[in-house]
């Protein structure tokens, strides 16, 4: 399989990356790791007729300490997130998360900030983000902003981002509660998700539960109202929308999720 | 576009498509066969070589991706001499393979991991190869050349 013909321009700085995007419009592309992106164009699922490299910019890639958050350049790979001395102490849900993507070649070459910008609601980072409470930084020809990871998945691989902008840095809190869990439930080894579940004090996100990465409302409430594990995961299911499909009946989405988010809010309470 | 790589220590620099993946240029370009092209979805690992010393898939990279780093491929392994790399040494000593398709990338994974983790554990080696899928052995053989591998490169 080979995508369809697109003319590979490679960037060597942020604002060249958005130049050479702003002046194809909505027909190019930003590529990143690539693990997200070449597999869709190669089943011809993505058809750009530009694709601007960013895989050289070290400017964004790195994990550092920025006092009461932490900070993640978009284009930091996912082995990296897993191997951070500096996530495992501060973040260690993100880092954990990380290790359970795909797998170790997938690992070497995809970035938080392409998981997060495909926006695939079977992707395991972009739950975790929400989980976190993270901040997107984007930035665009006319300068950065920041979005709020819960107003940055707007629909299936669908994004707040507008065509022209690029993910910079993820930025996160340092939590106040420690408790976290990560979970999901694959068929097989480096499969998607069939659901996740992460878990990062009181909040709850789900993984493949709908069209974008949610937060499970109705089990935070729960477990906000003093509800134990068990009773606060009888919510799992509801105001999602899980999609029914070839891995998958709704129901039995739905079951696990129950079932994953029991396990996760049991595992982060006993990590508190 | 034209893309230039070492490749197992030497320069390969040709004129290609912007398209090309990168297993194509090491196939087609560099003439290099033992990278095989399995599932083409970045899921069997059998296209797995090194980039810039880390495994990859190779299906799933544009060779302009590649341009100006370091490949290895299985043939860049064995020395000069003909003497078998230690993991390809372990493969053969613990039969850890059938029909050979995923050897190639099986190895290269290896490779990577005991550079990465030069004393797993088995359950390291399993979850390790995870992205590498083999239809013949069960992988139990597999696991042994592992950590025969990692154990042979233990100083003693």
């Amino acid at each position: 399989m080979i995508p369809a013909p697109f003319t590979y321009k490679r960037a060597w700085s942020v604002d060249e990356a958005i130049d050479l995007v702003a002046r194809d419009g909505d027909e190019a592309k930003f590529l990143a790791g690539g693990h997200s992106l070449l597999p869709l164009m190669k089943l011809r699922l993505a058809v750009p007729q530009t694709l601007v490299d960013i895989g050289r910019l070290r400017e964004l890639s790195y994990i550092r300490d920025a006092g009461d958050h932490i900070a993640v350049g978009a284009l930091t790979r996912h082995g990296e997130l897993a191997s951070s001395d500096l996530l495992a102490r501060e973040l260690p849900l993100l880092a954990h998360a990380a290790g359970q993507i795909g797998d170790p070649q997938v690992r070497h070459c995809g970035t938080i900030g392409g998981s997060l910008a495909h926006a695939d609601p079977a992707a395991d980072l972009p739950a975790v983000v929400l989980a976190l409470d993270a901040t997107l930084v984007a930035r665009g020809p006319s300068g950065s902003r920041e979005i709020a990871a819960a107003d940055f998945f707007r629909g299936l691989f669908e994004t707040a981002l507008e065509p022209d902008e690029l993910l910079t840095e993820i930025r996160i809190g340092k939590p106040a509660a420690s408790g976290w869990a990560f979970q999901k439930f694959t068929k097989r080894a480096i499969d998607w998700a069939i659901v996740g579940v992460a878990v990062q004090g009181g909040r709850v996100a789900l993984v493949n539960m709908g069209q974008t990465p949610v937060r499970a409302a109705a089990v935070e409430s729960a477990l906000a109202a003093g509800a134990g594990a068990r009773e606060a995961a009888a919510h799992a299911a509801t105001g999602a929308s899980p999609s029914d499909d070839l891995n998958a009946s709704r129901a039995y989405r739905e079951h696990l999720a129950r079932v994953l988010v029991r396990r996760a809010v049991e595992e982060a309470l006993a990590r508190t | 576009m034209k893309v230039t790589v070492t490749v197992n220590g030497g320069q390969v620099a040709a004129e290609v498509p912007d398209r090309t993946l990168l297993v194509h240029f090491l196939r087609d370009v560099a003439g290099l066969t033992a990278t095989n092209v399995g599932c083409d979805t970045s899921s069997c690992g059998a296209c797995t070589v090194l980039l810039d010393g880390r495994s990859v898939k190779s299906c799933t990279l544009l060779a302009a991706q590649a341009d100006g780093s370091a490949v290895v491929t299985l043939e860049g392994l064995a020395n000069g001499s003909g003497e078998l790399h230690p993991v390809q040494q372990a493969f053969r000593a613990e039969h850890g393979l059938q029909c050979g398709f995923c050897t190639p990338g099986m190895v290269m994974a290896v490779v990577s991991l005991l550079e990465e983790n030069p004393d797993p554990s088995e359950a390291e080696v399993r979850t390790a190869l995870e992205g590498n899928l083999c239809r013949c052995t069960g992988y139990h053989n597999i696991v042994r050349a592992v950590l025969a591998a990692a154990s042979e490169r233990r100083p003693s």
